[in-house]
């Protein structure tokens, strides 16, 4: 049975496609498609001779990450109208950044949300500004808004109300309750400018925020794109300095385990440990049909998630709150 | 997936999976005459799965899934399940198509020429198409007019007609050498009958028609139509297309270039004769302007 394992085999190595038949295609770009990673292989893809039907669907994905590409530049335009007038630098992150400054990691990639990155004691400033300028909250809930505002490393999600899209106001790049602290005003400090007057992280703070993003927050879902970006980003600027810049985050295993998990899923592979390949069975689990399997693994690393976010007795009481308003886990 | 078929409708091809037997049953009955999905490599995947794996056989619930989802859909009976197989299908080419800029419209085609009708749900709009269908235009679909932005060519996507409640019986007495899938009874949207395109729609659903004229027509009122300028148009189609803000500027020159090329007419009728009837006076009209 196909896992994500052949979405990792033909973009590493595009040419093996060719040796698929209609079924394998069909699987390859359902993976591809559920892990958002679709427009990024059909950029792979391009020019080889693949069957018409597939030909098609890649062209569509191409022309949908392009229209995706325009639209997350145009949305980090208009934060960028509201912010720069309050002397705020907008700092972008994660694929808006990656296609704003024109990386290989942005090519075909797949942009939900606007993430940026200001400085903590303007967020105020910064979330009156957006307000005002037609972003409005989505999350209703007393409980989750005071959440985020003690706890986060971000405001609540807003959403502006005629583009309906999302943009994230981050002010670190972890959690407040994690127990690793990254350096909020390094980060800032070593942004680079682009000539569209936006800035971006350096490379290798590029690096470590995926790093930490995957494996010191999240439960890896979405895995293998963020390790995608962290093939390409190194395979585009190296890892001069890396160390000592990760380890200066505090953040020197995660960005460790990054490297060496996309070189294995996307590169010369890697020696790993038991560790590592419990991480790759969790980063690979979809079956033919895109969607979620190994259950056990799954919910492993959910859990985990939540204990890195909390303390176990803040993690009890928020889970209480949690069960009390009816929510189940996705 | 345990049970599984492909099939290709129109120039978009699906893969259904489905946990149970009776829904893929179905659609392989009803879709005999559809080849398969070009390349053996279909365009989307639709996934019909119990909830929890207990509710494969306690009380069956059919849960719609596949490529692109939407977070609050209601599963259906496993009696519906066909119906929630098509909703899926529906569902993949709302959420994900980029080919082609969809209208929410019926299309029929004579002489190379293509006839939309759109509206809300009740216009109307597939009773027409069925039994235009069966009087001699060719049908190519019910549900999606596939504008493609290159050509400014409408495709057909032929998949089976929904009729619902009252428009059952009128298509049985219409269409009585018609074949017909199992009726759904009780369903969120009321009854539900599928009717299977003719042979002519399926064997000629890979050719595309040049857009003609365009309906708006409405139920219930007494026989009239009037011309609809074209900002009523645009914005109308607008509203009346699931993909056109996630086309950008592909799908604001599709729809300016459509609204600009075909006439457009909002006909309000008593019954379904009427409706023929005025349809009919609509396109020797066309014919004549053109001919003039």
């Amino acid at each position: 049975m196909n896992d994500g394992w052949l979405l990792a085999r033909a973009l590493r190595t595009p040419e093996t496609t060719l040796a698929l038949n209609g079924a394998g295609w069909t699987d390859l770009l359902a993976i591809a498609r559920a892990e958002q990673l679709i427009g990024t292989l059909a950029h792979r893809l391009e020019g080889l001779a693949v069957p018409n039907a597939v030909q098609r669907i890649l062209g569509d994905a191409r022309a949908s990450a392009e229209q995706g590409r325009i639209a997350a530049l145009w949305e980090a335009e208009m934060a960028r109208r509201v912010l720069t007038p309050l002397g705020v630098a907008v700092v972008l992150l994660k694929g808006t950044a990656f296609v704003a400054a024109g990386l290989a990691a942005g090519q075909g990639r797949s942009i939900g949300d606007l993430d940026i990155l200001v400085a903590r004691d303007r967020i105020d400033v910064v979330e009156a500004a957006l307000l005002a300028g037609g972003w409005e909250w989505v999350k209703p809930d007393p409980y989750d808004d005071a959440y985020y505002r003690r706890w986060m490393h971000e405001l609540p999600p807003l959403i502006h109300r005629d583009r309906d899209r999302m943009i994230d106001v981050h002010h670190t790049i972890l959690p407040l309750t994690a127990r690793i602290t990254p350096d909020a005003q390094a980060l800032l400090e070593a942004s680079i400018e682009l000539a569209t007057d936006m800035r971006v992280l350096s490379p290798n703070d590029m690096l470590v925020h995926a790093a930490a993003h995957l494996f010191a927050d999240g439960d890896l879902a979405g895995g293998m794109r963020n390790l995608w970006d962290v093939h390409c980003l190194v395979g585009e600027f190296g890892t001069d300095g890396l160390v000592q810049r990760a380890a200066h985050h505090g953040l020197k295993r995660e960005v460790g385990r990054a490297l060496r998990l996309a070189a294995a899923l996307f590169g010369d592979g890697a020696t790993l440990s038991a560790a590592d390949r419990l991480y790759l069975r969790r980063l690979t689990a979809r079956d033919g049909w895109g969607w979620p399997i190994r259950p056990f693994t799954r919910l492993g690393f959910y859990i985990r998630s939540h204990l890195l976010r909390m303390p176990p007795m803040m993690l009890a009481r928020h889970l209480w709150i949690k069960w009390r308003h009816g929510h189940t886990p996705a | 997936m345990r049970h599984v078929f492909s099939v290709r409708i129109g120039p978009i091809g699906f893969r259904i999976g489905s946990d149970w037997r009776a829904p893929i049953e179905q659609l392989a009955e009803l879709y005999s005459h559809y080849p398969a999905p070009q390349d053996g490599v279909p365009d989307y995947n639709v996934r019909l799965f119990a909830a929890r794996p207990w509710r494969r056989v306690v009380r069956p619930s059919v849960m719609i899934g596949g490529d692109f989802v939407l977070p609050e859909a209601a599963p259906l009976p496993l009696a519906q399940g066909l119906l929630a197989a098509e909703m899926g299908m529906n569902l993949q080419m709302a959420l994900g198509q980029r080919r082609y800029l969809l209208l929410h419209a019926s299309v029929v085609e004579r002489d190379g020429r293509a006839l939309l009708m759109t509206g809300v749900s009740g216009s109307g709009k597939s009773t027409l198409a069925a039994l235009l269908g069966a009087r001699g235009w060719r049908l190519m679909g019910d549900e999606f007019a596939l504008l493609d932005p290159a050509t400014g060519l409408v495709h057909a996507f032929p998949r089976l007609v929904s009729l619902k409640n009252q428009a059952i019986g009128v298509i049985e007495q219409a269409v009585p050498e018609g074949r017909f899938g199992p009726l759904l009874a009780g369903t969120p949207k009321g009854d539900i009958r599928h009717l299977v395109p003719g042979a002519d729609a399926i064997a000629a659903m890979e050719t595309p028609a040049r857009p003609a004229l365009l309906l708006f027509p409405s139920f219930g009122y007494a026989a009239a139509s009037r011309a609809v300028p074209h900002s009523e148009v645009f914005v109308r189609l607008t509203q009346a297309s699931t993909n056109y803000t996630a086309m950008g500027e592909r799908g604001f020159t599709a729809l300016t270039s459509l609204v600009k090329a075909i006439p457009a007419l909002a006909i309000d009728y008593p019954d379904t004769d009427s409706a023929l009837a005025q349809v009919e006076a609509a396109w020797s009209d066309l014919a004549l302007e053109a001919a003039s």
